[in-house]
């Protein structure tokens, strides 16, 4: 079943075509990744679909209805949701307290000014189990701001995941990680993601990473798709090969 | 009709007045990104040290259009005391919060407010002589003081000065590259720190004398600064932050309506700028000229 | 797999709650060995700390800088004066259920302008505000008695159950008033600490952290900010209301004009926005440092200017974080629980 679908997505800035004429299909289930060199298009065309830009012509279908111009609340209410490159958290808080928000803002409850956020037990059950899954809950105490860098990259995509996505987009969920480090937050990441059947789409550089963990890869050149298949067909494709890493690979 | 032309005439001067004032603020912001909360005190001070000196003049019995240079003089005194300012008070504050910055300011804003009570006393003091000296004109059957449009000059003049300084000079962009970006400014080998303290020396300057040239029609009193202050923020939010024109068009804007509110319901004058303002932003989140 | 989710630890907060009480007992004996003057000090201290409670809900948790408070300090003062002048009203309760929806009506109004900006435009706009509220009390004069104000005479209190005339009846008044405002703080303070612990006060934290992932949680910043705007100028409003009586008259000068703004973000810088506690004793201490620096200078603004660029420049986070770096300085290094 298609969740999600752009139709001639165009977005320019200035000369630069960051999107031209995407036409994106995510189908239910999947875990796919979003590959390109860097100026692609990746995360501009993440950024058109989470609503953090407006697109100058196409559409946004997500579970067929439109939503090109919805406001983020809509679209997060719909199901959609993002962790981010450059690792977006509140550090003042706790990382329960960060974990915790998510599930307040989805349940609604956010608003909430006339109980102890701490005391709300549902909520603590399911933060801490959350927070279990993505092996941060013995450090859930501490303050965001405080954690190492591996920690807050799986922080990040723990707040999002907390949301219950039924589309969760991922930017770079691995830059800025140690080699050792980032074989770990992915396999947190993937098992977490294909347990709670999350259809996720995840943004990434490091070939290997995405040839290890994608049901379909999907390639961006300049504003455009350049491939979309399996790891094996991608793999094949000697144009992906020339332009990703200068020569056709050999298998 | 000639009361008309008398009220536009003095919305024009009014207009020049807050100009000063609003640019100066923009100025500053649009390079250093900081509000500074005292700004409308230092166009007291300005309008104090103007006065006094006036006073000097035509008590040391000197000619008096030698006292019109005690207008210059006032908004000298005003650069050179922002000059001493920036580099002391607020560039500590630059790499932290804005809270800070305008915490400082205001403390700042306090001191000076005070140091005017210190110097001055609480009487009002005045520069009648100089307003005196030009001569007056005849607009249908009244008089009217010439002093006015030597004030409507200055401001246009100044707001040539600054868009020819800004834009059309090496300092300027030097200017505009720092307020782009610090520390790329910096990066190419740009004096940041002389920039700064330049262009708030600048900014100063032009809240000086605006004091300095509205003190020879109107007594400097304590307050002021603040009244002033409120006047400036509300033509720097209907323009927008950080932009020459926001300035002028909101100085045009501001003075307009205040002397059409100061002829039919003078209580409410302050509360139907707001209401503008208010207005202004609903439309537009960052005033007219302002940018996101 | 679901493991135990350990039990919420009461422990703390039961620890919290005794020190709290034994904080108030300490302030409700205080006015037996206090004079009439001390205790009608301390009463005003009360009443900024309220005010500086509100304010901080705005500073130290949504992040935005007010400096315009004194607006609702007002709206509570001249509301007060009002009720006592054109309806007749003397019973503090009535002052305090009528005066309370209006200052928060008032937040809500002024809110839904101001929060739609941030940071800077925000500081201007409040401030801007305050002082136009200002202008039009001064120069209404036939509605609000201009500069010279409007005098609000000794209310009963508790139903009228407490009437203060006849000899002494000042002396009275001060001390029964003081446990009134006693009260009301202890209610303030309880309500503002759930406030803070609750959902929404995480939300709002968060906001002031990171508005853009607090937007991509779902969370409709302009609305959080607005509500927090109101519960900060009904709390402040409440101030108001409570100060009047005892100060007896309401001038302008005195509570809409921005010095009161800058007194009111003054006590939580003093005392440290960051932390729930300072801003109650910034307005304490703040209260007797100002009475201190007007009884020995003319230029008190001055030194209260100086003070102001002190704390910023050396003490940022205020007596109260101030003292709690030094704690934890001092604490043996334990894991965070």
């Amino acid at each position: 079943m298609i969740l999600l679908q752009t139709i001639d997505l165009r977005k320019q800035f200035g000369e630069t075509k960051a999107c031209d004429g995407v036409n994106f299909v995510v189908n239910q289930g999947e875990f796919l990744s979003l590959v390109g060199s860097n100026g692609a298009g990746k995360t501009s065309l993440v950024n058109l679909i989470s609503a953090q830009l407006t697109p100058d012509s196409g559409q946004i279908l997500f579970e067929g209805k439109d939503i090109t111009f919805s406001p983020v609340h809509e679209r997060i209410k719909a199901g959609i949701a993002r962790s981010f490159q450059i690792v977006n958290l509140f550090d003042g808080l706790s990382v329960f307290d960060n974990v915790a928000l998510s599930i307040f803002s989805r349940e609604g409850k956010a608003v909430n000014m006339a109980a102890l956020a701490d005391h709300d037990h549902a909520v603590r059950a399911e933060c801490l189990d959350v927070l279990g899954q993505f092996g941060l809950r013995d450090k859930s105490a501490a303050l965001a701001g405080g954690l190492a860098q591996g920690e807050r990259k799986l922080l990040d995509v723990a707040v999002a995941y907390a949301l219950r996505p039924k589309l969760l987009f991922l930017d770079e969920p691995t830059s800025g990680v140690s080699t050792r480090d980032k074989g770990q937050i992915m396999d947190t990441v993937s098992s977490v993601v294909r347990a709670g059947t999350v259809t996720a789409v995840v943004i990434e550089h490091d070939m290997d990473v995405v040839f290890r963990y994608s049901d379909r890869i999907v390639m961006m050149h300049e504003g455009r798709f350049l491939a979309d298949g399996t790891p094996a067909e991608i793999r094949a494709n000697n144009e992906v090969a020339s332009i990703l890493l200068g020569a056709p690979l050999s298998t | 009709m000639s009361i008309l032309i008398i009220q536009i005439l003095n919305s024009l001067f009014y207009a020049s007045v807050l100009f000063l004032i609003a640019a100066g603020l923009s100025l500053i912001f649009g390079v250093m990104r900081i509000v500074n909360m005292a700004h409308g005190t230092l166009y007291g001070i300005g309008a104090f040290v103007t006065a006094w000196l006036v006073g000097r003049a035509v008590a040391a019995g000197m000619p008096v259009w030698l006292a019109f240079l005690c207008i210059p003089a006032g908004a000298a005194v005003v650069a050179l005391i922002g000059a001493v300012i920036e580099p002391l008070l607020l560039r500590p504050f630059y790499r932290r919060a804005e809270e800070y910055q305008l915490l400082v300011t205001f403390g700042l804003l306090l001191i000076l407010e005070d140091a005017i009570r210190f110097f001055w006393g609480g009487l009002p003091l005045t520069a009648d002589a100089v307003m005196d000296v030009v001569p007056s004109m005849h607009i249908g059957g009244f008089i009217y003081p010439g002093y006015y449009l030597i004030v409507i000059g200055i401001g246009i003049v100044a707001a040539l000065g600054l868009w020819l300084v800004i834009y059309r000079t090496r300092f300027g962009v030097l200017l505009r590259a720092t307020s782009q970006d610090r520390r790329m400014a910096s990066a190419l080998g740009l004096n940041v720190g002389l920039v700064y303290v330049s262009a708030f020396a600048i900014g100063c300057f032009m809240a000086g004398l605006g004091g300095a040239v509205i003190v020879p029609s109107q007594a400097a009193v304590l307050g002021m600064g603040i009244d002033a202050l409120i006047l400036a923020f509300v033509v720097v939010v209907i323009g927008g932050l950080g932009s020459l024109q926001g300035a002028l068009v909101g100085a045009l804007i501001v003075s307009f309506v205040r002397t059409l509110m100061i002829q039919f319901a003078p209580e409410i004058e302050l509360a139907v700028l707001y209401l503008i303002a208010a207005g202004v932003l609903l439309v537009r989140p960052t005033g007219l000229f302002g940018s996101a | 797999m679901k493991a135990d989710v350990p039990r919420i630890s009461y422990r703390p907060k039961l620890l919290l709650g005794l020190a709290a009480i034994l904080v108030l007992v300490f302030l409700a004996l205080l006015p037996l060995y206090l004079g009439i003057y001390q205790t009608q000090l301390l009463t005003y201290g009360l009443i900024a700390s309220i005010a500086a409670l509100g304010f901080n809900l705005l500073l130290g948790y949504t992040g935005l800088l007010s400096f315009g408070h004194s607006a609702f300090f007002g709206i509570g003062t001249y509301t007060v004066a009002f009720l006592a002048r054109d309806a007749g009203i003397h019973s503090m309760e009535l002052y305090i259920l009528i005066g309370l929806p209006i200052a928060a009506l008032a937040s809500a109004l002024l809110g839904y302008i101001c929060v739609r900006h941030t940071r800077i435009f925000f500081g201007i706009l409040t401030l801007a505000l305050s002082q136009v509220l200002y202008s039009l009390v001064l120069k209404l004069f036939w509605i609000t008695g201009g500069t010279d104000g409007l005098r609000v005479t000794r209310p009963s209190l508790l139903g009228g159950t407490l009437t203060f005339t006849g000899g002494g009846a000042y002396q009275r008044f001060v001390h029964a008033y003081y446990y009134y405002v006693l009260a009301a703080f202890a209610l303030c303070v309880v309500m503002m600490w759930v406030i803070v612990h609750s959902p929404f006060g995480k939300a709002l934290q968060a906001i002031r952290d990171n508005e853009t992932r607090a937007r991509f949680l779902g969370l409709r910043i302009r609305r959080f900010r607005w509500i927090a705007f109101l519960i900060s100028g009904t709390f402040t409003g409440l101030a108001g209301i409570l100060w009047v009586p005892l100060n007896g008259v309401t001038t302008p000068d005195v509570t809409l004009y921005w010095p009161v703004s800058g007194d009111i973000v003054f006590t939580a810088l003093l005392g440290g926005f960051r932390n729930f506690t300072g801003p109650i004793v910034g307005g304490l201490v703040f209260t007797y440092l100002k009475t201190y620096a007007v009884a020995t200078t003319e230029y008190w603004q001055f030194l209260l200017g100086v003070v102001l660029v002190l704390l910023v420049l050396l003490l940022p986070t205020g007596i109260v974080g101030a003292l709690s770096a030094l704690v934890n300085k001092l604490r043996p290094k334990e894991k965070i629980a």
